[in-house]
Parts: structure tokens; C-alpha cells; sequence
């Protein structure tokens, strides 16, 4: 894409002596709490996205500065890098409205979503790319609110985002952003991740409070609004996941972060892949005061609500304590807790003893949990 | 029928007209702003079984024991039934 | 949670199971009425661990499942008019009309919102004045005032954008059409605690009476269902018929006097068609003359077809609990959550939709 933007520029060079052209060009002050760069259009336009000079302003304005590195410098229309061993590569796109949250944005997501997913594989993502879709008339302000997210969480997890593209839709054809990100890194060498590794006896733990996310993108949709703010629990677990297998190899059998559908979506996937039964206690899994008050309010199934940045692991019974030891230190599981084990005695299914006692089948969710009265 | 939880009255936060006296009550660990036209008599501190949004009654905190004696009393009652036999 | 944990505590459960164990010495069948207490009884583990000898029938509870076809039609066509935002509880958009369910209307671009009060829809109307605010007024008389309150209060407001679609059903009227059927089973009822919060207890003593048939208002917790239950079985070993109120923390005997003025303020008693089961006169509550204005189906003068149920679905025989789920033969395969063909696979509470995740416990092997 940048090759024929320079194409376009070459060719258009009359321009540089327009008037308007020079009026137009931004002026840029960049420092790392990074305030958002004057410019002199309020909105982005399909002009934005055409690939000419509105597109190269608007990328050279402020996204390529704020995400600056070696590889996305190059402005190729590729990124070129070595990378030896194992790979894992994962992408994701996000869509979620609205685009602002307690505790986060979409460009957190974006980011923490695909460096989790990478994570999950056992590998570090070394190298993301970033794709926007922008609907006409979303605003600089907020465009911007979200790249600083990107470029926080992103160095925050030690990512590099090397390559791109930015489109933008007419008004109704999009919802504010969509974003897609794709990533890439070497698999830990001590990783050995899949689910045909788990085991009877195995057992199941979790790395923190359930639920957190959903519910936070619930209470500020329209009509459940809460005074007491729930925040999302969106943060990049490839730290946290990378360490514990350095400790622990492949006595970790299985990763998974449960995001749409929630724990029990996950769990309920791979009974049906292993075909063993996953027996869950209802007393032992972590959920803040806050969160099951919200649960409790609307009717809802914290095993069916979404998390962010929360991991479920399947491990050896012998490691489990010091898994969870470890875990615990980690600012990303001080609230880990083992919510079961691995049997064979209900073969596919997911079983659950309630808090009072009684056991029942954790089903397959279907369609998105609603809000009840009854 | 109907879903209604159990939630504490820690505030009142309007008196706008005859159908609007409005608190605020706490769930366990969140708030929700409450309707509080049905329960006149609810005040700060009250227990309030709430349905969509609407207070629809003042948790009876002795009836509430009662049903952790009920067993209680049933054991006492099949002891002095015992000597009939 | 207080008023709330405390009634399930694993112990008194265990407790309440040991002492129904005891005294159980026939077959019973209890009916659970509210959907809330069938919700509970299944994601509890409840059901498993009561003896065999008692079997709980899930009532016609659910505001949801006895909604009917023609109402969700209505609800759809106001959502398709433009200039209208539909709003609805989250659980009454899968229901399926005769040719698509509000989710799907929404999909295809109907302004239709998920709230979680009344109330916030008055406020809607208030924030939106160049639109119409039609809220769908399900549920059962709990609910009943929570919808005229809204009523009055976009009343004293003064606007003009507010309306509503009542689809409102009564607990007493079906109780008498479940236990007046020839083909009843049912010994005892479990009436619904909040129903009875807001009405009282004073209509079930006919009822009780006319069909010698024991009533006790009951709540929604484990334990509240255990004592429920144990309290209607104990009546019937010692052949007894009488009405009993476990839920005495929140109901009274006469209810709640302002709840009921309000719906009687906004209200009146009118036939409803109760899905799957057909007309059930003065069954439900429309709203009346002198609210006239607040009531959808005057405003936008609503005319659309009367529409019929899937004929192969037998929801009323399973919401009557003269049919058990499984004795349906499209359960499970015709007719599942994702392609229900009658709302009690819909709902979460529907006896079907219980079922169905219950049902598979059956071979559940015990841990």
C-alpha cells in the first residue's frame, strides 16, 4: 500500500505546491504521554481511506510516529523479519460496541486479545499486524484515544505492530471500528499445548475472578447502568503464561483464555474434542462481590460471561500447587483458584456440583445469554 | 414469579412526585438507583426485594430466621410426639 | 449476599433433603408454578437429589413461554414502524412469532432494546420526543406494577410517546385450568413467592378448598424450595389440604395494598390466550379506558392477523404436566433451543428447555 501511495505522491508532485496542501499539513508534537497531535479535520472522511495524500496525512500525522519501530519505519507494503523454530500465528478481529468501557477500549483488546491468543499456544507474540475499518464521520478524538491504547498495550506486552492497512466505510456501513490483528512468535521450546495431552486426574484452574469483562460491557450498554463501575478485565497474559511454562513445560497440558461464551463455552469445546468429562465445584470458582451482585440482578450465568484477561490451564495434579503458588504472585492471577478436575465418568460433558450440593450438566450455551425477569 | 433479589436501602435520592421516591440500594457488591413507590414504609438500612428496577417489599428479618428453625422446631415436635406411642 | 446466601447453605439443604426423605412413604407429584423456582430447582442439582418418589412438574410460569404467537406478531409489527423504539426484557426475544422472533427483527434493523426496567423506558420517551417508546409489558402480577407504574409516572410527566403492549397472565386463573382438567396429576402446588408478594394469599384458599388440594407459597432458593416442598408433602401424608406460606419474609397475607392499587389504577382484568393452552377467560390484565392513550394497541390501532400455533408443538400438555418433555417426538430433534418450535424450548425456565439440559443428567453417572 505504501509503495503506491509514494507512487501517487510522485505523481502528484504539482501539490506540494498547493496552497491548501501546505495549510493542511498537521503539526506535530509528540511526547510519550502522547497528547493528540493538532490536526485540522475534527472527523475522518472516505477521503481518509482513498490511499492518496488525505490517507498518507492521516497516517503520517500520527499513526506511524505514535507506533513507531525499525520494521513499520520502513513503510513497506510487508514487513520482513527472521524468525527461527516452532511458530504460532493466530488472528482476531474485534467488533465489540461500545468502543469504550470501564477498564478499557476496543485498542486494548485488539492488542491484549491477539497477544493472549499467541499466548495460549505457548508462544511470545513478537510481531503483530494491525488492520483498522473506520466508519465515515468517527472521530479524531476517539481514533486517537484508541491508538494510544494500542501503543500502550503493545509495549506493555513487548509487541511490535510491524505492518497495517486502514480502510474506511461510508456512514451505516460500519459501527465506529473494527480492528483486526494478527500475530506472530516462536513457541517457548519447553511448550507442549494441546488438548489431546489432557489426562484423567488432571486438574483445572483459573486465573482469577470470572466474569468481569461481560459484565462491564453490560453495565454501560444501554439500560443497565451500575454506579459502582465493574472493569473490564482486559491485560496481556504472555508474561505471566511464558514464565509459567518456563517453571513447569509440558506438565502444562492445555491453555485456553475464555473470552466470548465464557468458561464453560471453553470447557464444553473440549469435553467433546477429548470425550473426557471436566467436573467442576461451584464453591471453588473465583468471582468478585460485584460481579455476581450484577450476575444475581439480571439473571446471569457468570460460566457463560465473557473474561479478557483471565486464562483457563489444565495441568498435572502434581503440579497444581506450585502452579497455583506461582500463579499467585503473578499480577494476573493473584485471585487464581482450582475449580475441578479431569474424570472420565461422563464422557463429552461438563459436569457441575452446585453450592448446595446438587450436581447438574454444564451445557453448550446457545445464542447469547439474555437478561431475565423470571 | 419472577426474579427479585434481596438488596440494602443505604439511601434515599429523590421525592419527585407521588409515584417517584427513588433510592439507592446495594447489592452485595454493586448499586442500583430503586423505585421505592410500593414500600412507603422502607427506610435506610431495610432489606428490599427488588423486580425490575422496583422495590416490592420490606424482607420481614424475623420471618427470615424462621426458616432456619423450621427443621429446628419439626425435631422438637417429633420428640414430644414420641410418648403417645 | 444477605437474605440471599444464607438460604443456601449446603448443610440445611442436605437437612431438608434428609427429613423429605423420611417422610415420603407415596408417589407425589408437586407442581413448581414460577419459572424463577424451576430455574432454581435445575441449576441447583436440586432435582437430582430429591427422592424418587417425589416428581416436580414445572408449571406454566414463565411470563415467556406462555406468551402468545399473535402478541409476539404485535410486538414485532410496532417494532417495523418507523419512528418506534420496541422495548423488551431481555428474555422475550427469542421467542419465536409466527414468522420470526424480535432477535431477528432487531437484526434486520428494527429499533428494538433490551432493558432491564419500565421505568428506563419512560426515560427513553422523555430523551427521545421525535419517537414513539412502545415498552412490551410481559410478565405475571409481579411485574404488573412495575408496567402501570411506568404508566402513571409518563403520565405525570405529561408525555405523549409512551405506550404499551401488555401481555399480562395471572397465576390463579391457570391453577384452576391445570387442576379443573380431567386429566390432571398434579397433588400439590408450590405457588410463586413474588406473585404472592404483590397479590397476597387470599385467592389460593378457594382453590385450595374447591380441588382439596394443598398450596404452599414458596420462594426461590434452595432451601426455600426444600422447606416448600417438604411442607406441601407433609400435608399430603397426613391427607391434608390447606394453604401454607413458607415465604413469610416477603409475603404477606394481603400483599402489597400499593402495588395493587396501581394496577388496578392502570388495569383491568381481561381474557388472554396463554400459549399452548389456549383462551383462558379473565386470565389476564389490559390496559383500561382511562389510560387508554398509554395502551399500544388503541395507539397505533393494531389489526394484523390472528395468528396459529405450531401444531406440532404440544407445549400445553407439558406446561399442564400432563405430558412430560420427553414423551414429545420432535424433543431434541425437531425441537431444540436453537430451533425451538414452541417458547417453552426458548425460555431458560421452559419445562422443555429444562429439560433439555436435565434430561441429559439422567445418564449423568455420579461422580
Amino acid at each position: 500500500m505504501m509503495q503506491k501511495l509514494l507512487k501517487m505522491m510522485n505523481n502528484e508532485s504539482v501539490l506540494f505546491n498547493n496552497l491548501y496542501y501546505h495549510n493542511m499539513l498537521p503539526k506535530i508534537k509528540m511526547n510519550l504521554s502522547c497528547p493528540m497531535p493538532k490536526f485540522d479535520f475534527d472527523v475522518i472522511t472516505m477521503g481518509h481511506g482513498s490511499g492518496g495524500l488525505l490517507t498518507h496525512k492521516f497516517l503520517q500525522s500520527g499513526v506511524f510516529d505514535i507506533l513507531k519501530n525499525d520494521l513499520l519505519d520502513q513503510q513497506h507494503d510487508g514487513a520482513s523479519f527472521e524468525l527461527t523454530g516452532k511458530t504460532a500465528f493466530s488472528t482476531d478481529s474485534y467488533v465489540i460496541s461500545p468502543i469504550f468501557f470501564p477498564g478499557g477500549n476496543i485498542g486494548d483488546l485488539a492488542i491484549n486479545g491477539t497477544v493472549n491468543d499467541i499466548a495460549m499456544c505457548g508462544a511470545e507474540a513478537k510481531y503483530m499486524s494491525l488492520g483498522f475499518i473506520i466508519e465515515e464521520g468517527f472521530t479524531m478524538k476517539e481514533f486517537w484515544e484508541v491508538l494510544v491504547s494500542i501503543k500502550n498495550a503493545a509495549d506493555k506486552a513487548n509487541v511490535k505492530i510491524v505492518t497495517g492497512d486502514t480502510k474506511v466505510v461510508e456512514k451505516g456501513k460500519g459501527d465506529k471500528i473494527f480492528i483486526n490483528t494478527s500475530g506472530i512468535g516462536t513457541i517457548h521450546p519447553k511448550a507442549n499445548i494441546h488438548h489431546n495431552n489432557i489426562e484423567e486426574g488432571d486438574v483445572i484452574i483459573v486465573s482469577g475472578n470470572i466474569a468481569n469483562h461481560g459484565i462491564a460491557i453490560m453495565s454501560i450498554r444501554e439500560g443497565l447502568d451500575f454506579e459502582t463501575a465493574i472493569e473490564s478485565d482486559t491485560a496481556n497474559l504472555n508474561h505471566t503464561v511464558l514464565r509459567l511454562i518456563n517453571t513447569f513445560g509440558n506438565d502444562i497440558k492445555f491453555l485456553r483464555d475464555p473470552t466470548r461464551g465464557g468458561v464453560a463455552s471453553v470447557l464444553n469445546e473440549i469435553a467433546e474434542l477429548t470425550q473426557l468429562s471436566f467436573y467442576l465445584e461451584q464453591s471453588l470458582i473465583p468471582l468478585n462481590d460485584a460481579v455476581e451482585g450484577a450476575c444475581e440482578m439480571l439473571g446471569l450465568d457468570p460460566l457463560y460471561v465473557a473474561n479478557e484477561g483471565l486464562f483457563l490451564a489444565v495441568v498435572k495434579k502434581e503440579i497444581a500447587t506450585s502452579f497455583l503458588a506461582q500463579l499467585r504472585t503473578d499480577e494476573n492471577g493473584v485471585n487464581a483458584a482450582v475449580i475441578g478436575e479431569v474424570t472420565r465418568t461422563n464422557p463429552g460433558k461438563v459436569i457441575m456440583k452446585s453450592r448446595v450440593g446438587g450436581k447438574r450438566i454444564v451445557t453448550y450455551l446457545t445464542g447469547e445469554q439474555l437478561p431475565r425477569i423470571c | 414469579m419472577c426474579l427479585a433479589i434481596p438488596g440494602k436501602l443505604i439511601a434515599i435520592t429523590a421525592q419527585l412526585d407521588e409515584t417517584f421516591r427513588t433510592g439507592k440500594v446495594s447489592f452485595g457488591g454493586i448499586q442500583k438507583e430503586v423505585n421505592l413507590f410500593m414500600v412507603p414504609e422502607a427506610k435506610i438500612d431495610d432489606y428490599l426485594l427488588v423486580h425490575v428496577g422496583v422495590a416490592i417489599s420490606v424482607v420481614d428479618e424475623e420471618e427470615a430466621k424462621l426458616t432456619f428453625k423450621y427443621l429446628k422446631d419439626m425435631g422438637e415436635v417429633e420428640e414430644l410426639e414420641l410418648p403417645t406411642n | 449476599m444477605k437474605f440471599l446466601t444464607e438460604y443456601r447453605d449446603p448443610e440445611m439443604v442436605v437437612q431438608y433433603v434428609k427429613e423429605i426423605k423420611a417422610i415420603t412413604t407415596k408417589p407425589w407429584t408437586l407442581m413448581e408454578i414460577c419459572g424463577g423456582q424451576t430455574h432454581s430447582l435445575v441449576k441447583n442439582g436440586i432435582l437430582d437429589m430429591l427422592p424418587k418418589f417425589i416428581t416436580m412438574v414445572h408449571g406454566p410460569g414463565c411470563p415467556v413461554c406462555v406468551t402468545s404467537v399473535s402478541v409476539i406478531d404485535e410486538a414485532i409489527y410496532l417494532a417495523e414502524q418507523p419512528h418506534v423504539i420496541l422495548c423488551s426484557f431481555g428474555d422475550m426475544l427469542r421467542v419465536p412469532g409466527s414468522k420470526k422472533s424480535l432477535l431477528e427483527a432487531k437484526a434486520e434493523g428494527a429499533d428494538i432494546r433490551i432493558l432491564y426496567s419500565p421505568l428506563e423506558a419512560v426515560q427513553l420517551a422523555k430523551t427521545n420526543p421525535d419517537k414513539q417508546v412502545v415498552f412490551f409489558a410481559v410478565g405475571f402480577e409481579t411485574t404488573a406494577p412495575a408496567n402501570a407504574l411506568s404508566v402513571v409516572h409518563a403520565g405525570s410527566l405529561g408525555l405523549s410517546n409512551y405506550s404499551i403492549l401488555a401481555s399480562h397472565v395471572l397465576v390463579p386463573p391457570a391453577m384452576e385450568a391445570i387442576l379443573g382438567d380431567d386429566e390432571n396429576t398434579i397433588d400439590a402446588f408450590l405457588a410463586a413467592g413474588h406473585v404472592c408478594t404483590i397479590m397476597g394469599i387470599d385467592e389460593y384458599y378457594p382453590i385450595s378448598e374447591k380441588y382439596k388440594c394443598p398450596i404452599v407459597v414458596t420462594g426461590f432458593e434452595p432451601v426455600d424450595l426444600l422447606q416448600g416442598i417438604l411442607m406441601a408433602v407433609q400435608q399430603l401424608e397426613k391427607g391434608e389440604y390447606k394453604v401454607e406460606n413458607q415465604y413469610a419474609r416477603s409475603v404477606q397475607r394481603e400483599g402489597n395494598k400499593m402495588a395493587q392499587d396501581t394496577i388496578h389504577k392502570v388495569f383491568t382484568i381481561s381474557d388472554r390466550v396463554w400459549r399452548g393452552i389456549g383462551n383462558i377467560p379473565q386470565s389476564g390484565y389490559e390496559v383500561n379506558e382511562e389510560y387508554k392513550l398509554f395502551n399500544a394497541r388503541v395507539k397505533f390501532n393494531i389489526n394484523i392477523p390472528l395468528a396459529e400455533e405450531n401444531k406440532e408443538c404440544i407445549s400445553g400438555a407439558i406446561m399442564k404436566g400432563l405430558k412430560k418433555p420427553k414423551e414429545c417426538p420432535n424433543f431434541g430433534i425437531k425441537c431444540k433451543p436453537e430451533h425451538p418450535l414452541g417458547a417453552p424450548m426458548v425460555s431458560s425456565e421452559g419445562a422443555c428447555a429444562a429439560y433439555y439440559h436435565y434430561a441429559s443428567a439422567d445418564e449423568m453417572v455420579v461422580e
